[in-house]
């Protein structure tokens, strides 16, 4: 349940990347100098930086480094 | 000069901690200590590192050209989707390569991929697809060297002499420190560029006085307000470029470099901080390259403008040769340089001189991948270990640095740039086009050696058909040029940047053609033996 809802919390990502709802815009200009489109994708950045939080917290894949640790146990054995 | 005095203390730096790493590595007789730093990079090394070998002389230089030509979608275009793409890709792939790299002893992908497939010659091809297309990026690396060099000392130090030094350091270092010696200098590249963006953002915001007047000045202007939103681009466009990133993954100097992590965890930091990494380098990189087209003081800066509006109003009536020296007249790969010299104290300029540097000099890892795999997918799968030893393997290694660097130079010296930029323009695509690769071996047991094959030679022969494309039809002035329509679809375009099918980038039906020929011949090809899926898959 929890990875099924990380795939579509990523995806989500993926799509809000597509932002075209600001494609034409430059308006507000947040600071006073930086164009809404810009500022977007430094916030979106941010939201990468969450979710990727996420991922290493709950999917974690760390069956990966037990099965490297198993194998090496074998050969010290 | 004085710019050039710094940088050149700065690569008398780099070269110390090429061969400090050196001294410090307990067995320099040894393939793994050599090309993978003895799998022992501690997180912060590895964050750093990987990061810095990642980002070209292309970030900074060619992320505020394209930026000063093509306005703010620079950045959605090529950082935040990589800031999504890249660290998803270190999570899912990196941390399998690792894990069986650890397990298995892999050095290369291509040894992974002969022991996942059960294949040898096949193995091979996949390594000469992937040298050829790593081979121009050595080259422009060196080109770039050169012209940093010469740009940066106001043109004292001449093209031919600024290669040659960043030739003969990056050699140097990776000649001596090997794996190690890469990271420890990247590590510290990395750092002096990030800096770089935040220093030069505040040095030329302040030179300009602000950037709200120029912002609301560029907004005033029908012919630079298109440049604060994203208008130039089209949709599909900016959607076709998310699949740029796939190829980073795929590039064999970030595989391999995966395999140089102490631990697993050490993927941690590097999954979440890469983002941010993005954001600090490539923020005021592309906001800077922007605002270059309000900096009224800088004289060529106005030449390269006025040429993008010569080719706006009379582009469609000139010649085609005409059209691309009006071309490369507007490229903007050098405005941060000429922000730089105009705005930033002599001391200062120098220090961040260096901080480009240090991204044009990215070239070391992918010098050291391609001696890594030609030692181990060539010279010691063909029995050269075996015969010779394994000192002589890391001494063939050495060698093959000192002949791929020497000839990058003559190749630098000789050949015009455009050619390159061509090939690293379509080598992205390429390597997007092979990620399949690494999928389909790690995730689907039903893959075979045959569905590899086929993915690779399609990789090979796309890449050469749409470089021969651009080569032989020239680039419209204005609007995409249809070469092949169907039932009033265009399927096949002429962009002024590139190639269009069907209003996409080449790489999006590269790759998914890439996945689908890996699917369908793996489907009509026999599975691997139960061997090779019980040490991938555990229980088949």
């Amino acid at each position: 349940m929890k990875r099924a809802l990380l795939v579509i919390i990523v995806g989500v990502l993926y799509v809000l990347h597509q932002d075209f709802w600001f494609w034409r815009a430059a308006h507000p200009l947040v600071f006073g100098f930086l164009p809404v489109g810009l500022f977007y994708h430094a916030c979106y950045t941010v939201a990468t930086v969450l979710v990727m939080m996420l991922l290493v917290r709950i999917a974690w894949p760390s069956e990966l480094e037990e099965g490297v640790r198993d194998a090496a146990d074998r050969e010290d054995t | 000069m004085i710019p050039a005095v710094v940088v050149f203390a700065y690569l008398g730096v780099v070269l110390y901690i090429g061969i400090f790493a050196f001294r410090k590595s307990r067995h320099r007789e040894e393939a793994e200590d050599y090309f993978l730093a003895n799998r022992s990079l501690g997180p912060y090394v590895f964050l750093f590192s990987l990061f810095g070998t990642n980002m070209t002389a292309f970030a900074i230089l060619g992320s505020s050209g394209h930026a000063f030509n093509n306005g703010i979608v620079t950045f959605g275009l090529m950082a935040s989707s990589s800031a999504l793409i890249i660290p998803l890709s270190l999570f899912l792939i990196g941390t399998r390569v690792w894990a069986l790299g650890k397990k298995y002893g892999f050095i290369t992908p291509v040894q992974m991929f002969r022991d996942r497939w059960e294949c040898s010659h096949i193995g091979t091809v996949i390594f000469v697809v992937q040298a050829a297309l790593l081979i121009p990026y050595i080259i422009i690396g060196v080109m770039g060297g050169g012209t940093a060099l010469s740009a940066i000392s106001g043109g004292r130090v001449p093209y031919w002499f600024g290669g040659a030094v960043v030739a003969m350091v990056v050699m140097s270092y990776v000649f001596f420190g090997g794996m190690r010696g890469t990271a420890w200098v990247n590590t510290f590249q990395t750092i002096l560029f990030l800096c770089f963006g935040a220093i030069a953002l505040i040095v030329i915001g302040i030179g300009m006085g602000g950037f709200q007047q120029s912002a609301e000045a560029l907004l005033g202007s029908p012919a630079t307000a298109p440049l604060m939103t994203r208008e130039r681009i089209s949709p599909l466009y900016f959607f076709s470029y998310t699949f740029i990133p796939l190829s980073s993954i795929a590039f064999p100097h970030i595989t391999i470099f995966c395999l140089t992590a102490r631990k697993m965890n050490q993927f941690k930091k590097t999954v979440v901080l890469y983002p941010v990494c993005m954001l600090a380098l490539w923020m005021p990189c592309v906001f800077l390259g922007v605002m270059a087209n309000r900096a009224a003081g800088v004289p060529k800066i106005q030449e390269k403008i006025e040429a993008r509006r010569a080719l706006a109003t009379e582009g469609p009536r000139l010649t085609a040769d005409e059209r691309d020296a009006l071309r490369s007249k507007t490229a903007g790969d050098d405005v941060l340089l000429l922000l730089l010299e105009r705005y930033a104290p002599l001391w200062l300029a120098g220090l961040l001189g260096a901080g480009i540097m240090a991204a044009v000099m990215a070239s070391d890892s992918q010098i050291l991948a391609l001696s890594t795999m030609f030692t181990e997918d060539v010279f010691a799968f063909y029995g050269g270990k075996k015969r010779f030893g394994e000192a002589a393997q890391v001494h063939t290694g050495r060698l093959f640095i000192v002949l791929i660097t020497i000839f990058a130079y003559a190749v630098a010296l000789r050949a015009p740039q455009n050619i390159f930029d061509l090939a690293v323009q379509y080598a992205f695509s390429g390597y997007s086009a092979l990620s399949p690769l690494l999928v389909a071996a790690l995730f689907w047991k039903r893959s075979t050696k045959w569905g590899a094959l086929a993915s690779t030679i399609w990789c090979a022969v796309s890449v050469a058909a749409v470089a021969l494309f651009q080569y032989l039809v020239p680039a419209p002035a204005g609007p995409p040029v249809a070469m092949w329509s169907v039932a009033g679809v265009d399927v096949l375009s002429r962009t002024a940047g590139g190639t269009a099918v069907f209003g996409l980038m080449p790489v999006v039906p590269m790759t998914i053609i890439s996945a689908l020929l890996l699917i369908l011949v793996s489907l009509l090809t026999s599975r691997p033996g139960q061997a090779a899926m019980r040490r991938y898959f555990h229980a088949v």
